[in-house]
């Protein structure tokens, strides 16, 4: 069996990748909470890039900005459905398209 | 083996992320992510950040996707959205083509930049198996969290509660003020 090494570029094409499924989902989709776990694919994607790099560049530092990167996404998440929580509870069955409505 | 490794996670990764894009229930969506997490987190273990897989099972995992499972069922939205409704007529096929021409893009950038960085120019990552310390990855990173970035992670968790705060107050029902026990 030939056994190749994966090197730092297959995973920063998988990140690649990544990134741009939670793109397209974002752009797709209407449901606010669904269009909000395509946002958490593309942090996870820049996270694995990161990673990736870290290791590549025998340099720790990658990983802490990750760390860092977690946590603010962790407040992201529980401000972002606070606010879809006080949208819906408005209008149940809300998506992305009726919010036009609220202007004026 | 870490060939083998990084097919499996990657197919966990992909599938979960379509999963995530074109199930129409939105806990299914949920579901799909954590496959998708969990397979980042193993990314992460073949990449020797093993404190940081970790923290992606607890804190995304764990944490947030639990956050919004409880959102989706507090508010009972969970009812399936009718895919096949698209409101703008040409909106999908042109989003196809921006994701693919962002793949283009990020790909050929990736392997036209690879060539020209040049690695190992850090001082290197702590290796269990070298050092024989199964805590090396842990203690380096504490290390630099904790000396360069002290600052940085005290005004982290100024953020943490600022964020508790504001959202308590955006979620809370208005108009009905409790009096104080």
């Amino acid at each position: 069996m030939i056994a190749a090494q994966p090197t730092t570029t297959w995973y920063l094409v998988l990140a690649a990748l990544l990134f741009s499924i939670g793109t397209v989902g974002v752009m797709v989709r209407r449901n606010p909470l669904v269009m909000f776990m395509c946002v958490e694919l593309m942090l996870n994607a820049v996270n694995l890039s990161f990673v990736a790099l870290a290791r590549d560049l025998g340099d720790i530092r990658g990983q802490t900005t990750v760390f860092f990167v977690m946590v603010v996404a962790a407040a992201e998440v529980v401000v972002g459905l606070g606010i879809i929580v006080a949208i819906l509870r408005r209008r149940p069955n809300a998506t992305a398209d009726d919010m036009v409505e609220l202007k004026g | 083996m870490e060939l083998f490794v990084f097919i499996c996670a990657s197919v966990m990764i992909l599938g979960g992320a379509i999963g995530v894009i074109v199930r129409s229930h939105p806990v299914h969506c949920a579901l799909s992510l954590v496959l998708t997490l969990f397979g980042v987190a193993v990314m992460f273990i073949a990449l020797d950040a093993h404190f940081l897989a970790a923290v992606q099972v607890i804190v995304y995992a764990g944490a947030i996707v639990v956050l919004f499972l409880f959102v989706i069922m507090l508010l009972g939205v969970d009812s399936s959205e009718n895919l096949m409704i698209e409101p703008i007529p040409v909106q999908r096929p042109l989003a196809v083509i921006v994701g693919g021409s962002l793949v283009g893009v990020l790909v050929t950038a990736i392997v036209q930049a690879r060539s020209a960085v040049q690695t190992g120019v850090g001082a290197g990552l702590d290796d269990a198996l070298v050092t024989g310390d199964h805590d090396s990855n842990v203690r380096q990173l504490a290390r630099s969290i904790f000396s360069d970035y002290v600052f940085a992670f005290e005004l982290v968790s100024v953020l943490l509660v600022v964020a508790v705060v504001g959202t308590v107050l955006l979620a809370r029902r208005p108009g009905k003020v409790s009096p104080v026990q």
